[in-house]
């Protein structure tokens, strides 16, 4: 068999550092400098490549499909529909409800309907095109709320009474799955049912779709194997999620479906559900032939799961004095045409949305439905990003109401060690929310704008398109604080898998770390190296490459790498440091107490260095697999949401501060500080990377990004019209890292990734509302939305 | 698809002659997209980069004629003080990697109502010389727009030069993006005060089916500051003339709503975007006294 070229070996580059170091990156300077090989770079002699044809059409019954002028084009090898799925013709990660190829009726626009393999990938194009497919086109469903049988709201209507009403749908066609169009209803019940309070606010809060918009479009390389197996090498963030899959549909065992981790250029959360594999690895074991798929742009937005939108009343409660007495909430997400992870998002959603404070009596409801809009699923900050928008902006609103300081209210409310979710769940280590608001409010301001006319284009909103030197520009500052839930929860048996080999290469003692974890582009890699290192106090150390030859490393999401497969890089390094000390005993011929391992020796207190590991090891390999998992949760209650529901929690904060110009409604933000608690920083450096992509990723959608959906067809699927955050629009950062460590966790570290992408975006938004005076209850906030037009 | 590479310029004007149907690229930021996307597949591309000629600007008979080829990156570095309108609309235009291979001649080409350049050509009276193996012809850049994404181009003829007369007054470039680099105008407006003509150049982009001149509004402001003798006393703008000038050019406007922004904030940020220019030149002016 050919090799494949273009595979990420910058990943298996020694790099130094221990715990808490922050060692350069393998991948760093590649990237930087545009070497890096993507799995849209793969290449292999004699392959071909592999196109979809998609749906045009949001929802529609498929009469025929004739594919014979594509298949007679020169330079086609196949042409495939769902016919030609071997195995399961649906697939899904927890419910395979997803067809691999559309069998009769298609649920979104861009449902993959056939596939193309042709030697040059315009030939598959054009091929494409030629195949017919003959639609009955029905009316698609695209309100998450009336698919689900439920009354509109009246806006702005204050009262108590039960915010959930359902009616049946009596349209037979809108029911697009067999049981319905709810995917999960979570409910929290906790204390008085019809609680009373002092002061009540009510808001409606709707949050658009927001895409991963990851650099790397989705791509890889499949080809045939010996054995009559498949091999993939593919972007993804859980190789073993997808084997899976795959197997199932590709009716082959999984010692014949072979994934191999490719150059991942971003994921998000876009990456867990599968996009290209099973296509890539049809039309190999139909020709025999390696094929490439890769997605354009345009085709990307079609390709992956987004965010959910959502739309949420809320009702808060409190004394007087500022004491939150009850919250109740109906959130609405809208899951779109398949399942994917829609029910843990909305357990995530429903779970965390009251956000990090004390509340006595809790009413949440939170629904996900199916309609014919794009299927969403898990993208950073999973369901915890919505409610933040809504939950932050009624305690702006309830500050308001009550006359108060909104960080004031908030502190007076914050959850501590020790509190209680909604949930039931008390949170068992560092709930550090007041601190680390106090944090961010104590962060010196920015310096005011100057006077009109005497500033840098660039400080300004508009930048250098110059409309404003000053003019109607007002300042407005905004605070939110957050927290997620780290890991997967709900009795998920969640665990990861290392493999840790010690042996003399060369004279050198060297540790190979061998994982399935996928690096996305987040620095696992350099973080398994460092764990290593440090438990095993050997400078040389390697990554292998990722792949299903050793066992799941689970989901690179839920910020959970650093804790699960870095627990599992920590305990399999014990182990061999165990056998490697009982190995010198026995050499030593007598017992040293404290044996311990300390650069690139076996030192103990009293005798000091007693061997080199070399020495020690001498011709012999240390090897470990073990499994690592973090302490169970359970699943919660149907009824009442009550339940240990998540693994650990993740808190953090931010303090925005933008100018806008009013009459343009056009924004700059000037100011995103943060602070946040990562009970350790293993790699100090790229926490603060986290936190600085994090943010900007929650101020993109707070100002700009989303998915424009009407009528179930996707209006803007490129980066002309789906606009990211750029250097003028995201501020440099102040940080307070804080480090409270949590007993639980290896370290005591806390996952990193999301809590920033939360707290960011609510804080631009409030601060935004400071600014202009407007409830501004919809995000992206858009200048229409300021100015009113 | 065939791939024309002329070296010359006569040569190119006999290819384009030889296959009419072929599409001229130069910096290739508007045509590899379309090309990447598959919303377009000519029969050939005509290559212009090797065409020397196009790159060149030089002062001729009082103007500035610049080659159609002329980067937004070379037009910012070299003409910022001869056509400083264009040279701010050219500092919207996308990234720096984007005003390295764009051109004033592909705006022009590409003839999208959003293309950075125009309004600041409409209001600085540019002319567009276009070019055929039959000959030559000049026109008023407000006549080369003809309808959404269409200009006035023989299916023969190459945009050749724009030629501009270097400013004698103030001139000012606002655009509306929904971020602060890099993006698509929701709406632009250019504007230049010509003090020895006595007249007052606008240019409106993204705000209806072409690029269009705010002819009654210009003529306002421009007959109003004539019979205040502002124009020569240099004398503070009225902020009732501003208010009023802002109004005529939206009044001049016809947009639409789509995804970009509403119709109705695109009138309302052009009225701002009016005045507010016309402040800023007016602040100019005076200073220049």
């Amino acid at each position: 068999m050919t090799t494949v070229i273009a595979r990420p070996e910058s990943h298996t580059k020694v790099i130094g550092g221990r715990v808490g170091d922050s060692p350069q990156r393998p991948d760093g300077n590649l990237k930087v400098r545009g070497e890096f090989a993507y799995s849209s770079d793969l290449w292999m002699e004699g392959m071909l490549w592999g196109v979809t044809l998609r749906s045009p059409h949001p929802y529609a019954r498929i009469r025929s499909i004739d594919i014979g002028p594509a298949l007679a084009t020169p330079g086609v090898s196949a042409v495939l529909t769902h016919e030609d799925v071997p195995g399961e013709k649906l697939y899904g990660m927890d419910i395979a409800d997803q067809p691999v190829l559309a069998i009769d009726v298609v649920r979104y626009q861009g449902e993959p309907v056939a596939l193309v393999a042709a030697n040059h990938p315009e030939v598959a194009r054009q091929a494409a095109k030629k195949i017919r497919v003959d639609y009955e086109v029905y009316e698609p469903v695209t309100d998450p709320i009336e698919a689900l049988g439920h009354p509109g709201w009246n806006p702005g209507q204050h009262s108590t009474a039960p915010v959930v009403q359902v009616v049946e749908l009596n349209a037979e066609r809108a029911r697009l799955h067999p049981n319905g169009n709810l995917v999960r209803h979570l409910k929290i019940r906790k204390g008085d049912p019809a609680p009373v309070a002092d002061v009540v606010v009510v808001g409606e809060y709707e949050v658009g779709m927001q895409d991963q918009a990851f650099l790397g479009p989705e791509s890889g390389l499949a080809f045939p194997a010996e054995d009559g197996g498949v091999e993939l090498h593919v972007a993804t963030q859980w190789l073993h999620s997808d084997q899976q899959q795959m197997c199932l549909a590709l009716g082959l065992p999984p010692e014949k479906v072979r994934l191999t981790l490719a150059g991942v250029g971003g994921a998000f959360g876009g990456r867990e559900d599968l996009s290209m594999h099973v296509h890539a690895c049809l039309l190999t074991l139909h020709t025999g032939k390696p094929v490439k798929m890769v997605y354009h742009r345009e085709e990307s937005f079609f390709g992956h799961v987004h965010r959910h939108p959502a739309t949420m009343r809320y009702e808060h409660g409190a004394t007087g004095d500022g004491v939150l007495v009850y919250v109740k909430a109906a959130i609405y997400l809208d899951g779109g045409a398949y399942t994917s992870s829609t029910p843990a998002v909305v357990a995530n959603a429903g779970t965390l949305g009251i956000g990090p404070y004390v509340v006595p009596n809790v009413q949440v409801d939170c629904f996900g439905s199916y309609t014919n809009n794009p299927p969403c699923g898990a993208m950073r900050g999973f369901g915890a990003v919505q409610v933040a928008f809504a939950y932050e902006a009624q305690m702006d609103r309830l500050a308001a109401e009550l006359g108060m300081d909104p960080v004031e209210l908030r502190c007076r409310n914050a959850m501590t060690e020790g509190a209680q979710a909604p949930t039931g769940q008390v949170i068992d280590s560092a709930a550090p929310v007041e601190e680390l608001l106090r944090r961010v409010q104590s962060m010196p301001m920015p310096a005011e704008h100057p006077a009109a006319g005497d500033t840098d284009l660039r400080a300004l909103p508009g930048g250098v398109s110059n409309v404003t030197h000053g003019e109607s520009v007002v300042r407005g500052v905004g605070y939110a604080v957050t927290y997620k839930n780290i890991g997967f929860s709900e009795g998920f048996d969640d665990y990861s898998t290392a493999r840790v080999r010690l042996e003399v290469v060369n004279g050198e003692p060297t540790v190979t770390v061998h994982t399935a974890a996928a690096e996305v582009g987040q620095g696992l890699v350099t973080v398994e190296q460092q764990i290593a290192r440090t438990e095993l106090a050997v400078d040389r150390v390697v990554v292998h490459g990722k792949d299903t030859r050793v066992g799941s490393g689970g989901s690179t999401s839920a910020s959970r790498q650093t804790y699960v497969t870095g627990g599992a890089v920590k305990a399999a390094c014990e182990k061999v440091r165990d056998v490697l000390l009982g190995m010198a005993r026995r050499q030593l011929g007598h017992t040293i107490a404290g044996l311990r391992l300390d650069d690139g020796k076996v030192v103990s207190d009293g005798e000091g260095v007693v061997a080199a590991i070399a020495d020690v090891l001498g011709d012999r390999v240390i090897e470990e697999t073990l499994q690592w998992r973090h302490r169970p949760t359970e699943p919660i209650d149907p009824e009442t949401g009550q339940g240990f529901a998540h693994v650990q929690y993740a808190f953090s904060a931010h303090r925005a501060v933008v100018d806008v110009d009013v009459e343009l409604g056009l924004v700059k933000v000037v100011a995103l500080d943060c602070a946040q608690d990562v009970g350790k920083a293993i790699n100090p450096e790229a926490v603060v990377g986290q936190i600085q992509g994090g943010s900007a990723q929650g101020l993109g959608l707070a100002i700009m990004e989303e998915v424009i959906v009407t009528g179930g067809m996707i209006r803007n699927p490129s980066f002309t019209d789906y606009l990211l955050p750029t250097m003028l629009d995201m501020p440099p950062m102040k940080i307070a890292v804080l480090e409270y460590a949590d007993p639980h966790a290896p370290y005591g570290l806390r996952g990193v990734g999301e809590p920033p992408t939360i707290s960011s975006g609510p804080a631009v938004a409030a601060a935004i509302r400071q600014a202009v005076g407007k409830p501004l209850s919809r995000v992206p906030i858009r200048p229409e939305h300021i100015t009113g037009t | 698809m065939d791939f024309l590479r002329p070296d010359s310029w006569a040569d190119a004007l006999a290819a384009k002659a030889e296959h009419p149907d072929a599409v001229p690229i130069a910096g290739g930021t508007d045509v590899m997209v379309e090309l990447n996307f598959d919303r377009r597949r000519p029969a050939a591309l005509l290559d212009l980069t090797r065409v020397d000629d196009l790159s060149q600007w030089y002062q001729q008979d009082g103007l500035v004629r610049l080659g159609a080829g002329v980067t937004f990156a070379r037009l910012i570095s070299e003409l910022g003080d001869q056509l400083p309108g264009l040279a701010m609309a050219s500092r919207t235009v996308g990234s720096p990697q984007i005003r390295n291979r764009g051109t004033v001649g592909g705006n022009l080409g590409t003839a999208s109502p959003a293309g950075d350049a125009h309004p600041a050509l409409l209001a600085a009276g540019a002319e567009v010389e276009v070019e055929s193996v039959r000959g030559s012809r000049r026109m008023p850049v407000s006549d080369f727009y003809v309808g959404v994404k269409r200009n006035a181009l023989e299916p023969d003829e190459l945009i050749r030069a724009v030629w501009i007369a270097p400013a004698t007054g103030p001139q000012q470039y606002s655009k509306i993006g929904t971020r602060n680099a890099m993006v698509i105008a929701v709406c632009a407006f250019g504007l230049a005060l010509h003090p020895s003509r006595k007249t007052v150049g606008t240019g409106i982009g993204s705000a209806a089916p072409t690029p269009r001149v705010a002819a009654q509004a210009g003529t306002f402001a421009a007959n109003a500051l004539e019979e205040a003798g502002l124009w020569e006393s240099r004398g503070e703008l009225p902020p009732s003339l501003a208010q009023e000038f802002a109004e005529q050019v939206q009044a001049a406007a016809s947009p639409i709503d789509d995804i970009r922004g509403s119709a109705a904030y695109r009138l309302l940020s052009l009225s701002v975007m009016a005045r507010r220019c016309l402040v800023w030149a007016w602040t100019d002016y005076r200073k220049a006294a």
